[in-house]
């Protein structure tokens, strides 16, 4: 099957649902999470994860809880691969080395860090070989001859971003998509995956012949600020993350079609990218 | 010094390239195209022939006798920036921009602005050379700076408010960089300051240094010889790096003055250099205002111009190897400034410049009379008449 790789932000609508929402996912059929952490001026996300960010920054989220989270989910028996989705100034005030020590310790299995280019990203990714953290690399469809260069150092997966512009529910994708997939498969060594803007089961369904999954960020986000009244509430949130995966569900079931039907044309995610278990 | 910023755009540690993998591309474009414009006389010679010819440069440099009589100490000069179009040292840099941007075949303008001087020099330079402007402006300030909107508007711009975070200039540049991510593929960014991702600190130097060499000029026509201190004020810091740059590898002291709001003791200021630590803000790094957790804070002064959490990468640099000193004055000291420059010398400069003019108010007494001191008056002060009105009259500002 496929990559099928949820976003949801650390604290949104708050630590314990967050928590809650992992193993929803896992549940529903998540074969990677990414966390994202929430920061003051995300530059790469539109309205509705700026949204969450504020949420958890007001509930006291910082980059050390984040990460603490993913401990604790751990010890709750979430097994798939955890990303850790941060921007860089957060964790430049924690400092570099103690982030990665902290990641470690705590069971993460990547980091992404969207304002953090190739050529700025040099300590990071030696960091990351060091705690055997795989640093995320990113390609857009600017990126041209960068491609190669991205590619030849890319970890675990690829993350090609799938048109202009910041996350968000987009309606269409770029025509040109499938040819500038087509293009990054080439050089590509690590699974590619597909993300920003990807909201309906009907995309799932066009985009999955074409890569090796699918990052679906604002959609949930989204989803998860509908509902976060009942999540909040211990007494609604069993029937809210019913809700949850339900809807979760419907959007990936294209995924499971075809995971049934086909053979296996990607990498397992074991093998790409460790579950960091600690215990 | 002056070679700097290096080829991955750093000014010693300071600077580079901290924004998303779909902005490098359009930002090595803007590189190549820079440095070709900038190899070129025939764009040299333009940007000059609109500088003198629309702008009205070369501005004044203008010996303020009657303060320096009053303070009894060294003799103070103003660099007139005032006394451009549009009524600030800003439109040296959006017609610079706007050129380049004709060059690259863009006719598509995105500005960020904060009380709307930048804002208002984008739209005016779009509407001089035919081109689309839309302007990010923060929701609080579209509210606090109405008749700037309106320039804008009449000129031809769209303003576009931002509701995002607290709605000030931060949030507006967060949202056209995000605007310009989904269109940088037909849209020119055109940063008002000293800051962002490289190649724009240098661009903008470049397009500000006019500032220091024409006043280097007239310094040595009207005194033979360089001035001993130069002040200028510091928010993202682009009428400082202008009037120092030409005078960094000569034996002048240089000081620039940031905004101290009610107090760098306080919470409400906005010293970035004084007060903040390193971090990285809107594609640089540099020296940033925020919590222990990295989270970029809300700075204060009553100078919307100077009301930013960042501050342009070399002066980080320029601070951080001891060149240029950089201190502080309050919102209090800076109004008493602007009286004082409005009753002695017939001037009123924006709020922005009188940080500049507090700054020597307080040291030109303490020197010789035989020293100058050249302050950069950086703008006119006709837009901030009614937040000093309300100061003066006891209402705060916010």
């Amino acid at each position: 099957m496929k990559h099928f790789i949820p976003f949801i932000v650390a604290g949104d609508p708050s630590e314990d649902v967050t928590m809650d929402l992992a193993i929803a996912l896992e549940k529903a059929g998540a074969t990677i999470l990414e966390l994202g952490v929430p920061y003051s001026d995300p530059l790469a996300d539109g309205p509705i994860i700026q949204r969450a960010a504020s949420r958890a920054l007001n509930n006291g989220m910082t980059l050390t809880k984040a990460l603490e989270l993913i401990g604790r989910m751990r010890k709750k028996g979430v097994k798939i691969p955890i990303i850790v989705f941060t921007y860089y100034n957060p964790v430049l005030q924690l400092g570099e080395e103690r982030f990665f020590a902290l990641a470690q310790q705590n069971g993460a299995s990547g980091v992404l860090i969207p304002d953090l280019p190739f050529e700025e990203s040099e300590y990071m990714r030696t960091l990351g070989d060091a705690y055997k953290i795989p640093y995320i690399s990113l390609v857009a469809p600017t990126s041209h001859e960068r491609i190669a260069m991205i590619a030849s150092q890319a970890q675990s997966f690829l993350y090609c971003v799938s048109s202009l512009g910041v996350t968000g529910i987009r309606d269409s994708l770029p025509a040109e998509l499938h040819e500038f997939l087509k293009q990054v498969k080439l050089y590509s060594r690590v699974p590619v995956v597909v993300g920003f803007g990807i909201s309906t089961a009907e995309q799932v369904d066009r985009l999955q012949h074409v890569c090796d999954g699918i990052v679906i960020g604002s959609a949930i986000v989204q989803k998860i600020e509908q509902l976060q009244d009942e999540l909040n509430d211990v007494r609604t949130r069993p029937n809210a993350l019913i809700a949850f995966s339900q809807y979760v569900v419907s959007l990936i079931e294209p995924l499971k079609r075809v995971g049934k039907n086909e053979s296996q044309t990607t990498t397992e995610p074991t093998k790409t990218v460790s579950t960091g278990q600690t215990d | 010094m002056l070679t700097l910023p290096n080829e991955r755009g750093r000014f010693g540690m300071f600077g580079g390239k901290f924004v998303p993998e779909t902005l490098m591309r359009p930002l090595a474009d803007i590189e190549r195209q820079l440095h070709e414009a900038l190899a070129d006389p025939s764009f040299h010679a333009e940007y000059m022939h609109h500088l003198y010819e629309y702008s009205g440069r070369p501005t004044a440099l203008t010996f303020a006798k009657n303060l320096t009589e009053r303070l009894g100490g060294a003799k103070m000069y103003f660099k007139r920036e005032d006394l451009n179009h549009t009524g600030a040292h800003k439109i040296n840099n959006a017609i610079g921009q706007a050129l380049l941007a004709k060059r690259m075949g863009k006719r598509k303008i995105i500005a960020e602005t904060g009380a709307g001087q930048h804002g208002v020099a984008a739209a005016t330079v779009a509407a001089r050379f035919g081109m689309e402007c839309k302007v990010f402006m923060g929701e609080e300030d579209v509210k606090r700076q109405a008749l700037n909107v309106f320039r804008m508007k009449l000129l031809g711009a769209q303003v576009i408010p931002v509701t995002s975070g607290n709605r000030t200039l931060k949030d507006a540049t967060n949202e056209a960089i995000r605007y310009w991510v989904e269109h940088c593929d037909d849209h020119f960014y055109m940063i008002g300051s000293v800051v962002g991702p490289h190649p724009y600190p240098m661009m903008v130097r470049e397009f500000q240094r006019i500032i220091g060499e024409e006043a280097r000029e007239q310094m040595l026509k009207v005194e033979g010889k360089l001035p001993n201190t130069i002040i200028a004020c510091v928010g993202g810091g682009s009428n400082a790096i202008g009037m120092f740059h030409p005078f960094l590898e000569d034996d002048v002291e240089c000081i620039g003055v940031e905004a101290a709001g009610k107090g760098v003791h306080t919470t409400e200021h906005a010293a970035t250099i004084t007060k903040g630590t390193k971090g990285v803000i809107h594609g640089s790094l540099t020296y940033v205002l925020q919590d222990e957790h990295g989270q970029i804070t809300e700075p204060y002064s009553i100078s919307a111009g100077l009301d930013y959490p960042g501050v342009g990468p070399e002066h980080a640099y320029l601070a951080h190897i001891g060149r240029v000193r950089y201190e502080s004055v309050t919102d209090e000291e800076a109004i008493a400034a602007v009286q004082m420059t409005a009753e002695t010398e017939g001037i009123i400069p924006a709020i922005e410049s009188a940080h500049a003019l507090a700054k020597a108010f307080q040291i030109a007494p303490l020197r010789p009379k035989n020293e100058t001191i050249l302050v950069c008056l950086s703008g006119r002060g006709d837009k901030d008449v009614q937040t000093v009105m309300n100061y003066l009259e006891g209402d705060e500002p916010r």
